[in-house]
């Protein structure tokens, strides 16, 4: 029994980084998950991966400027994620084009010029630390920065649940009973967003930081119905891919961050299989009903 | 027609032109919706009947003349647009649906209250779904989520409601009963103004019309304006969209609404009686 114990709670109860590591990623899970819902709602799951890339250049130039160092990586990683949504979506409102069309000529661009600035100073250990995160390594300041953005993105969403949803559901009726319809709504959620993103890419590193935000919003939404439960559920399943992924990434010895990711997936697929509106009751759905 | 300060509740077009990359969508188009009316627009596909509704609301910007609400605000005016805008799979109930029509009472955070809650539980049994409120909105047929829509409307509580298509797709029964709620709207002095194909349904419940074929061919009592002539003259609309078409120039059309080569009607009755 000490045994299981031991491989279940031991790496947590002797080293002070695991905890982090735990703490971190729970810190994420409570503001990425619903976010990552309501991303799907919105026919947007696409939209978070585009934005991981576009911070990287703002990254990169923090990177110049003060080396590997949380504020400035953070603050870069901001606005430049913050500028591609607002060109992004400038654009697209100024000329009639589709919305995904130019995130995706926007976020491309920024991960060219991303690459590029990094490669030009970088090391290969620098461009590695970037692009996978180091859940492992993160220190004070950095868990609180991961907690105050899990709170401030709580609040927010909270705040602006209901427009964003109604939005979300019939833009034209909101644009019918209210001057400029959900457009503001529409950009704050947008700048949650990116905040979450750079938050997840000092844990999780720019190739990863959307993991923790789609993958268990999308397996949820094969358990739940309604909207509050889903947003539960999503961050209770981020929670366990990133306990279950550490412990794998300890006791397996393989990288933190690819880990969780992968046990997120792996929430996924399960979900995909066995949820209650899944492809095994999908098949084995027993007789109709009378009505 | 001259020039008269609009009477409250009415809603007073003043040679409307609305453009899509400034080719007319709705071409110099006047007339005045009396308070409490109910009238259909009419016309053929591409006659610009969403787009005067959706330029009503103030969704689209008139490009040349005006549309003059008076003391009507956005909040006095609900507007339900053609099915397609909305997103069914969304994981709402009925009853949070509905509960939507409160938005310009409540607005993005204020409370909406058990009172709320009881008025949007009387709009679904005025709409025949008394017993829907938790279900999800994906699980009804397009019929009910019509009658939901309606009851939404219902809650909104406007002194106009605006209409686009209602009845498309929808069985006869459907179709009555929600018909009767427009009755009703009319016997508590709403105004109402639908889009509508079916001749026949408006001949017998609307009292007056509007005939559009992007620009105006008739605005009246609907015997006055369902003429054989009127909807030749419907008929004959090109749906054309000329890229080299010429400026529409200012002194063609002076801003009375007479003198317009496209007018060829008795402007008599653009006034709705």
């Amino acid at each position: 029994m000490t045994a299981v114990a031991d491989f279940l709670f031991g790496p947590f109860a002797e080293f002070a980084f695991m905890r982090r590591a735990l703490v971190a990623c729970c810190a994420l899970a409570l503001g990425s998950a619903p976010i990552g819902v309501v991303l799907m709602l919105r026919r947007m799951s696409l939209f978070g991966e585009a934005m991981s890339h576009a911070i990287l250049p703002g990254a990169a130039v923090g990177f110049l400027i003060a080396g590997f160092s949380l504020p400035a990586i953070s603050i870069g990683g901001v606005i430049a994620g913050l500028v591609v949504a607002l060109l992004a979506g400038a654009a697209t409102r100024a000329t009639d084009q589709r919305e995904d069309a130019s995130f995706a000529a926007f976020y491309l661009i920024a991960l060219a010029l991303g690459v590029t600035l990094i490669s030009t100073r970088g090391s290969a250990v620098d461009v590695m630390q970037i692009l996978f995160g180091s859940v492992l390594a993160v220190d004070d300041p950095a868990l609180l920065l991961l907690g105050a953005v899990a709170s401030l993105t709580l609040l927010i969403f909270a705040i602006i649940y209901r427009p964003l949803l109604a939005d979300g559901f019939d833009p034209e009726f909101l644009r019918s009973v209210q001057r400029g319809g959900g457009t503001l709504y529409h950009f704050i959620f947008l700048g949650l967003v990116v905040v979450n993103l750079v938050a997840a890419f000092q844990a999780l590193g720019s190739l990863m930081a959307v993991g923790l935000m789609m993958l268990p919003a999308l397996a949820a939404r094969y358990w739940c119905r309604s909207l509050v439960s889903g947003m539960l559920v999503a961050v209770l399943i981020a929670m366990l891919s990133a306990y279950c992924g550490l412990l794998l990434s300890y006791h397996a010895d393989l990288p933190s961050g690819p880990s969780v990711v992968l046990l997120g997936g792996a929430a996924y697929v399960l979900s995909l299989v066995f949820g209650r509106h899944g492809l095994v009751l999908l098949w084995h759905r027993g007789r109709h009903l009378e009505a | 027609m001259t020039r008269v300060a609009a009477v409250a509740g009415e809603i007073a077009l003043r040679d409307v032109t609305v453009a899509y990359d400034r080719h007319p969508a709705v071409h110099h188009v006047s007339g005045r919706f009396a308070p409490g009316s109910l009238t259909a627009i009419l016309g053929p596909n591409g006659a610009g009947k969403s787009t005067l509704l959706k330029a009503i609301v103030g969704q689209l910007p008139v490009s040349a003349g005006s549309i003059e609400r008076g003391p009507l605000r956005q909040r006095d005016i609900a507007f339900l647009p053609q099915q397609s805008s909305l997103d069914r799979s969304f994981p709402i109930s009925v009853l949070e649906l509905v509960l939507l029509g409160h938005w310009q009472r409540a607005g993005a955070f204020g409370r909406i209250g058990k009172q709320g809650v009881e008025a949007a539980r009387a709009a679904l049994s005025a709409v025949g779904l008394e017993g829907f409120e938790q279900r999800p909105l994906g699980t009804l047929s397009i019929g009910q989520a019509q009658r939901a829509l309606f009851a939404r409307v219902l809650v909104q509580d406007a002194r106009v409601i605006l209409l686009d298509e209602p009845f498309n797709a929808l069985d006869a029964r459907t179709i009555a009963d929600l018909l009767a709620l427009l009755r009703r709207w009319h016997a508590e002095k709403r105004t109402v103004i639908a889009v509508l194909h079916d001749f026949e349904m408006v001949r017998q419940h609307f009292p007056d019309a509007v005939y559009l074929a992007r620009r105006l061919i008739a605005w009246g009592k609907i015997d006055d304006v369902l003429t054989p002539e009127n909807q030749l003259a419907a008929r004959q609309m090109a749906e054309s969209w000329d890229e080299d078409a010429a400026l529409c120039l200012p002194h063609e059309h002076p801003s009375s609404d007479h003198g317009h080569h496209h007018h060829g009607h008795d402007h008599d009755h653009t006034h709705a009686a």
